[in-house]
């Protein structure tokens, strides 16, 4: 095992190379590019026996990625926000192909208004996909993800390709120590491909993807794709536990932190996750019974380990950092539904924050608490709230003011 | 791919009599496509693994049927050049760490409509082409968003009517040339070909066999339904578009483009036009006498062009 100092893009590169993949289609995407401008440097100088190829578009390499799947090799790709979404045909398709393949999400905002940083619109949008999902909060996730991932992933069970996500300039540019596996070590535990059934050879009549005649059939399909990825959390519980044999290191499909008494609790995915971290401290420092989730897989979504971590507690803040328009934060509809119905279920409440990559400061996170006291001392929560600052504004209404002085001269002459 | 010895077509006593393709797929009767597709897999063989782009040819294949003897892959409506590439690179591989046997390799072929290889799908294939991917297209080029129904396409001649260009004058653009557009990528190969001229199309198809890199071939893909004729005149049409010189027979090989077929005396175009209804307003209920002039002319015009070179 070697330590290293590395960036979040850089452990995913890494995590590819441990699971010595065959393939990878690549398309450059800011903040991801560093992860296959890594891969490419490692294959062009021999480092990594993988082929690397450039496609023109994020929706030619996802349909790259399945179909070299769909032939018999273990593929690798990565991409981002737009990105995601320009592939977001082939995000479908290749998940009803059933190809296991890893695809790392590296999280940004999405257009419109157009930004470079993070938040979890794009990877929300793949949610309905097929795709299995595992969330990171560090570089040392990363790597050790994409390895869970392929496992997952070509497990006999599930059969469906995974996407590992971390967030964009947060983990993507940021460095952490890492522990990196030695190859062997890696490929104990990845194992080789087995691409089953997937495999195009001269003389074997193989047919993937075909059409299918009424709904009978597309329903059976789809209902078998919804069953493999609902196996997936009894297969990760497995896995996991493997994988902490071998490396000393266990990621529960949910992160808990203080969770053994906590009244009241935090809920999140991703880095964000680790601001709410510092705020369960220094709120159980001033006597606060607080606690942190952190779902690592959100598809499956692990509704019922969820409502079991729960139950009893008095009140949950869901930090969403994504934002359905029109309904609000999307893992609080998840877990709503997760807890409906349950006895003893905690009050919940909804905040939208850190879209765009905008900070979630530690008072926010008191004032959140705070919330959530007062709504247990009320019975029931308050509307959701949408993170944003007096100061924010006042900055905002600034930029309105140039605008709206640039638009009056223009008109003016 | 490891490259067969040639085949010798010089007759067509030298045609495949029997077809390796299954029957009874769901194409119209008198499908121009089927028919290039049909001489195009007697030479290629069964080993071969077809990638599918939306359009006619995606219900060849339904669950649990195939005509194939080989392999096929559906993709997208934009992204078959992309999923040749995944294959190809995959058997490259497999080959490479001696997974796969040379002889378990196939060869790799894209079939698309023209709505796909004149529109959403050329920025794949121009990336196909720029990564020199060794496979082989084919656009079945019938003028139109055929499967749904025959909405203009890229691919549309000027003044044919479609479902979407109903009216007294037709479609007033001009079709796109593809031809030029792929040759400009300098691929190994382009070629127009048509099913009405097998002999011709059965010599390119094995000439490409030889050959490695991006084999580009688009056919003239006439359509009953689509261009509103009887099913049974397919073939005259086909070659009446070569006669007439409306559909130039043609390969791009080493940066030379060379006519593989010139008509000798061409036949007027009214001959190709009038057996189609998409046409008929050209001729009912009185002659158009400017349009089908201006049509003739592009088309002689193209010819002293090629006359001249």
């Amino acid at each position: 095992m070697t330590r290293k100092l590395l960036t979040g893009n850089s452990a995913a590169a890494w995590g590819a190379r441990l699971a010595r993949v065959d393939y990878i289609p690549a398309f450059p995407i800011t903040p991801q590019t560093e992860i296959i401008e890594d891969l490419a440097a490692w294959t062009d100088r021999g480092e990594m026996d993988a082929r690397l190829v450039t496609l023109e578009s994020e929706h030619s390499m996802i349909t790259a990625a399945g179909a070299a799947a769909s032939s018999g090799v273990r593929a690798f790709t990565a991409t981002s926000s737009q990105g995601l979404l320009y592939g977001m045909e082939m995000v479908y398709t290749v998940a009803g192909w059933r190809t296991p393949f890893v695809m790392v999400n590296v999280s940004r905002g999405l257009a419109s208004p157009i930004t470079l940083e993070s938040d979890h619109n794009d990877i929300m949008a793949a949610r309905d996909s097929g795709f299995l999902q595992i969330h990171c909060a560090t570089c040392q996730e990363i790597a050790d993800g994409v390895l869970i991932a392929y496992r997952l992933a070509e497990h006999p069970d599930v059969r469906m390709p995974a996407i590992v996500n971390l967030d964009g300039f947060y983990l993507s540019f940021t460095r952490e120590p890492v522990d990196l596996a030695e190859v062997s070590q890696a490929s104990a535990f990845v194992g080789e491909y087995d691409p089953e059934n997937l495999q195009f050879k001269g003389n074997s009549p193989l047919s993937q993807a075909m059409a299918v005649l009424g709904g009978g059939p597309y329903s059976y399909f789809r209902y078998e794709a919804h069953l493999a990825v609902q196996r997936a959390l009894s297969v990760y519980d497995e896995i996991i536990d493997e994988f902490e044999d071998r490396f000393g290191r266990r990621y529960d499909m949910i992160d808990s932190y203080q969770m053994q008494d906590a009244e009241y609790v935090f809920v999140m995915l991703g880095s964000f996750s680790t601001k709410a971290r510092d705020a369960v401290d220094s709120l159980r420092d001033a006597g606060w019974k607080a606690g942190l989730l952190r779902p690592r897989l959100f598809r499956p979504f692990p509704q019922q380990q969820l409502g079991q971590l729960l139950q009893g507690r008095r009140a949950v803040a869901v930090i969403d950092q994504n934002i359905s328009m029109g309904m609000g934060g999307v893992l609080h509809s998840e877990l709503a539904t997760a807890l409906y119905g349950a006895s003893d279920a905690p009050l919940l409440a909804s905040y939208i924050g850190g879209l765009g990559g905008r900070d979630i400061s530690q008072q926010e996170f008191f004032a959140i608490a705070d919330e959530l006291r007062q709504a247990d001392e009320r019975g029931e929560v308050a509307a959701p709230r949408l993170l944003y600052t007096e100061h924010e504004l006042t900055e905002m209404r600034k930029l309105q003011a140039i605008a709206q002085a640039e638009h009056a001269e223009i008109q003016q002459n | 791919m490891s490259k067969q010895s040639p085949l010798h077509f010089h007759r067509m006593k030298d045609m495949p009599s029997t077809h390796l393709l299954g029957t009874g797929t769901p194409t119209c009767a008198g499908c121009g496509g089927l028919e290039t597709l049909h001489t195009m897999y007697d030479i290629l063989g069964k080993k071969t693994v077809f990638v599918n782009a939306a359009g006619c040819m995606t219900l060849l294949s339904v669950y649990p049927f195939t005509p194939f003897h080989g392999g096929w892959l559906y993709t997208s409506m934009a992204s078959a050049p992309a999923g040749a590439q995944g294959v190809r690179d995959a058997l490259d591989i497999l080959l490479q760490k001696k997974k796969l046997s040379a002889d378990e390799d196939v060869e790799v072929v894209v079939i698309t409509g023209d709505g796909t290889a004149y529109g959403m799908g050329m920025s794949a294939t121009s990336g196909a082409m720029d990564r020199n991917l060794d496979f082989i297209y084919l656009c079945y080029d019938n003028e139109g968003y055929g499967n749904t129904g025959q909405q203009y396409s890229p691919a549309t001649p000027h003044a044919a009517r479609t479902s979407t260009s109903r009216g007294s004058h037709g479609y007033p653009g001009y079709k796109k040339d593809l031809f030029a557009i792929w040759a400009a990528h300098n691929p190994a190969y382009v070629a127009t070909v048509i099913a009405a001229e097998p002999l011709d199309l059965a010599k390119k198809i094995e000439k490409i066999q030889t050959m490695s890199g991006p084999r580009m071939l688009i056919s003239l893909a006439p359509c009953p339904t689509g261009w509103d004729y009887d099913p049974q005149l397919s073939v005259e049409i086909g070659r009446l578009a070569v006669q007439t010189g409306v559909w130039p027979l043609k390969e791009y090989c080493d940066g030379e483009v060379r006519h593989t077929k010139v008509p000798k005396q061409r036949k007027p175009v009214d001959e190709y036009l009038q057996l189609q209804g998409r046409f008929r307003h050209l001729f009912e209920p009185e002659r158009d006498v400017e349009g089908i002039a201006e049509i003739q002319a592009r088309v002689d015009a193209y010819w002293e062009r090629v006359e001249s070179e």
